[in-house]
C-alpha cells in the first residue's frame, strides 16, 4: 500500500498541531462554535446526538494490520470499545470527547491516517473494489489510480470551494463491487480495441434527496490522461455548479440541467484548451505508484488439502461460509475472504476493538498483512491461501466473525440512523436487527438479496439501490418507512421504485416478508429480485403489500 | 410545582465531550433531564435567551428549546429524537 513520504508525514503532523491549538482555543472560549465548526469538520469531527463523532479516512478501503490495530486502540482508549465501518469504506467512532481529539489524531498520524476530507464540500474518500489487486476478473489493480486521484484531489487549491462535496469511485473489474454509478464521478477500467487500458468516465450519479445514475461522459480516457480529464470535469462543475441552493448543488443536478451532451462538450472543450502536460501521467509515474501495490505472490498454492475437504464435507457451516464469503482469487490456490460484520441481530458494520485486533493478527499470519473495508460494511482479507481457510474460519467463528451470509438477506447495509445521527428522521439499526433475524432462517432459499436502510433522505445507507430499500421517515412524530424495490448498485445499476405509502416501524418485517414471498412465488430460474421485478413490474408486489391482513 | 401539558426546556451538547445536557433552574447544565427547568411555552424564549447569554464562554454548544412533559415526577421529551438523546441509543 501507499506509504507516506516526508512531505506527507510533515503535513499530517503539522495539521495535528494546528488542530490541537484550535481545540485549545475553543475550550478556552477564544473561538466560537461558528468559528470552530468548519475547523473540526475539516478533520472529520462531527457533533451528533450523544457525543462527538470522528470519521477517519481509509483511502479506497485499504488498511494495513498496523493501522487496524491503531483503530482498535482508538476504540478502546477513546471510545466505547467499538467502531462502525461506513458505506464510504471509512470508519467512524461515535463516543468521542472533543478534548481528546488532538491526541487521537496524533495517534492516527503515527500510522499514516487522518480525518481530513471526511466532511464538508471537499473531495471525499475515493472508493474502489474491495477485491482490488486480488480479483480474478479485474483488468488491473485500480488502487494506484485511486491513490493518484487522492493525491491530486487532496487540498487541490482550485477546488477548495466546490459547490458541494464530491465523491469518486473506481472499478478495475467488469463486476462492479464499488457502486460506481451512484458517484459524482465513476470510473470503470476498460480496454480499447488496441488493448490499451484506460477508463470509461461516468458523471452525475448520486443518491440522497435526488437519486440519479451517472451517465457516460467519455467511453475511453487513456490512463495517462485520467487526472487531466478529471480536472476538466471539476472545472466545469466549479464554474457552473449551483451554490445558491444546497439541494441543487451536486454535479448530478448540473448534468440533469445541462444534459449529458452539453456537459460532454464543455468538458471536452476545457480538456482541449487546458495545459494538460502538468497532469499527464508518465509510464514511470504510474509504475512508481503501482510499486506501492505489489501484485500477490504469483506462485500457485494447493487448491485444497485433507482438512479443507473434510471440513467442506462434514461441517455445513464451513461449507456455507466458503460458498458465500470466499471469492475467486487471480492466483490459483488463493482466495479472497469477506469477514462478515453482519451476524443476524447485531449492528451492521460495527466491530469491537478485540475483533479488530484479531482480524489484524489473522491478516499478518495468513493474509500478507492486508485488510480491506467494503462499502457493504464488511472487511476483506484479500490474500488467503485456500489451505488456510479452515483455520481462518474456526478462528473467526470463535470471535463472532464467522457468519456465512455475504450477499444474503441478513447482510444488510444500514446507516447509524437516529440512534446516533443528528440528521436522522428515524432509526435504522433496530430495523436492520429485526429484519436480519427474521430473514436469516430462509435466506439461502432467497439467494442473492440486498436490503439497504437509511434513516433519512441523505441516503447514507444507499436505500435507493437496494433490492429492497427502506427510508426512515418522521410521519407526524411516528417512525415510518418508505419502501423501494428493484434497485441495484452493481454493473446493472438501477434505482428502486417506491411501492406505495410508507409502513409503520412494527410493520416493516411483515412488509419485507411479504415482498420476499411474492418474489419467491414469481421468480423464474436464476432470476434475482431485480430481474423478477423488471419482468413482472410493480403490481404484484404492491397488491400483496397493501392487501388487507 | 404541579405542571400539566406540554412545556419547554433548554438542551444543548456539552462542549468538552458532546454529552446531552439540560439547563437547570439555577443556570447549571446537568446531564439528567429530570433536573431540567421546565417552563410553560410562553416562558421558553426567555429561558433560551438566558441560556445563550452566559456566563460566557458557554460550556455547551448551540442551546435550543424542546417540548417535554412531566409525568409522575419524570420529564419526558415529546419527540423520539429527544427521547433517544436523553436515554441513549435504543440498541
Amino acid at each position: 500500500m501507499y506509504r507516506y513520504d516526508d512531505f506527507d508525514r510533515r503535513f499530517i503532523e503539522e495539521r495535528v498541531e494546528q488542530y490541537r491549538d484550535q481545540v485549545r482555543r475553543r475550550l478556552a472560549g477564544l473561538l466560537t462554535e461558528d468559528e470552530f465548526k468548519p475547523l473540526r469538520l475539516m478533520n472529520g469531527l462531527y457533533l451528533q446526538l450523544h457525543a462527538y463523532m470522528l470519521r477517519i479516512a481509509i483511502p479506497y478501503g485499504t488498511l494495513s494490520s498496523r493501522q487496524l490495530r491503531m483503530l482498535a486502540h482508538v476504540a478502546r482508549r477513546y471510545d466505547r470499545g467499538f467502531g462502525h465501518f461506513t458505506t464510504r469504506q471509512n470508519i467512524q467512532f461515535h463516543w468521542i470527547k472533543l478534548d481528546e481529539t488532538p491526541d487521537i489524531l496524533a495517534d492516527l498520524a503515527s500510522v499514516e491516517m487522518h480525518g481530513i476530507q471526511t466532511s464538508g464540500n471537499s473531495f471525499r474518500n475515493t472508493t474502489t473494489d474491495p477485491f482490488a489487486g486480488a480479483a480474478a476478473d479485474e483488468i488491473e489493480d485500480p488502487r494506484p489510480f485511486c491513490e493518484l486521484i487522492r493525491q491530486w484531489s487532496t487540498l487541490h487549491p482550485e477546488f477548495s470551494f466546490l459547490p458541494r462535496k464530491f465523491k469518486i469511485a473506481v472499478s478495475g473489474a467488469p463486476e462492479d463491487r464499488a457502486a460506481v454509478r451512484v458517484h459524482d464521478i465513476g470510473l470503470y477500467m476498460r480496454r480499447d480495441e488496441a488493448g490499451e487500458v484506460g477508463f470509461e468516465v461516468m458523471v452525475g450519479g448520486g443518491l440522497g434527496r435526488t437519486p440519479i445514475l451517472a451517465e457516460t461522459v467519455s467511453r475511453f480516457v487513456p490512463k495517462r490522461h485520467i487526472l487531466s480529464y478529471l480536472e476538466a470535469i471539476l472545472r466545469i462543475y466549479n464554474q457552473y455548479g449551483r451554490r445558491d441552493n444546497l439541494y441543487k448543488s451536486r454535479i448530478k443536478i448540473l448534468v440533469q440541467s445541462l444534459g449529458i451532451e452539453r456537459v460532454r462538450a464543455e468538458v471536452e472543450a476545457e480538456w482541449a484548451a487546458m495545459d494538460r502536460d502538468q497532469l499527464t501521467l508518465s509510464d514511470e509515474a504510474i509504475e512508481a505508484m503501482a510499486r506501492f501495490f505489489p501484485p500477490p505472490d504469483p506462485n500457485p498454492a494447493p487448491a485444497d488439502d485433507e482438512a479443507f475437504r473434510h471440513a467442506l464435507a462434514n461441517e455445513p457451516a464451513f461449507a456455507r461460509w466458503v460458498e458465500y464469503n470466499v471469492a475467486p482469487h487471480k492466483v490459483p490456490g488463493y482466495a479472497i475472504v469477506t469477514v462478515s460484520l453482519k451476524e443476524p441481530g447485531r449492528t451492521p458494520g460495527d466491530i469491537t476493538a478485540e475483533q479488530m485486533e484479531l482480524v489484524a493478527d489473522l491478516a499478518d499470519q495468513m493474509g500478507q498483512g492486508e485488510i480491506r473495508v467494503t462499502h457493504e460494511q464488511n472487511l476483506v482479507l484479500p490474500q488467503i491461501r485456500r489451505v488456510d481457510l479452515v483455520t481462518l474460519w474456526r478462528t473467526l467463528v470463535a470471535a463472532g466473525l464467522g457468519t456465512g451470509n455475504v450477499g444474503l438477506a441478513s447482510s444488510i447495509i444500514s446507516c447509524p440512523g437516529m440512534d446516533y445521527c443528528s440528521l436522522a428522521t428515524a432509526r435504522s439499526i433496530p430495523v436492520a436487527q429485526r429484519l436480519s433475524l427474521a430473514l436469516a432462517p430462509r435466506e439461502r432459499e432467497i439467494g442473492d438479496f440486498k436490503i439497504k436502510i437509511s434513516g433519512c433522505i441523505n441516503a447514507c445507507g444507499h436505500h435507493h439501490v437496494g433490492h429492497i430499500g427502506l427510508l426512515g421517515l418522521d410521519k407526524n412524530g411516528e417512525e415510518a418507512y418508505q419502501i423501494t424495490i428493484g434497485g441495484s448498485a452493481d454493473e446493472n445499476a438501477a434505482l428502486g421504485a417506491i411501492v406505495g405509502p410508507s409502513v409503520k416501524s412494527e410493520e416493516v418485517v411483515r412488509a419485507v416478508d411479504t415482498l420476499v414471498d411474492v418474489y419467491l412465488g414469481l421468480r423464474a430460474e436464476g432470476e434475482t429480485f431485480p430481474d423478477t421485478y423488471r419482468r413482472v413490474g410493480m403490481k404484484p408486489f404492491k397488491e400483496a403489500l397493501y392487501a388487507p391482513h | 410545582m404541579a405542571q400539566s401539558g406540554v412545556h419547554r426546556l433548554v438542551t444543548a451538547n456539552r462542549l468538552r465531550d458532546g454529552a446531552p445536557v439540560y439547563r437547570a433552574d439555577d443556570g447549571q447544565w446537568v446531564t439528567s433531564i429530570d433536573a431540567a427547568a421546565l417552563v410553560p411555552e410562553s416562558e421558553g424564549d426567555r429561558l433560551l435567551e438566558e441560556a445563550q447569554s452566559g456566563p460566557l464562554p458557554l460550556p455547551v454548544v448551540a442551546p435550543y428549546l424542546i417540548e417535554a412533559v412531566r409525568e409522575e415526577g419524570k420529564i419526558e421529551p415529546v419527540t423520539l429524537r429527544e427521547q433517544i438523546r436523553a436515554a441513549g441509543p435504543t440498541i
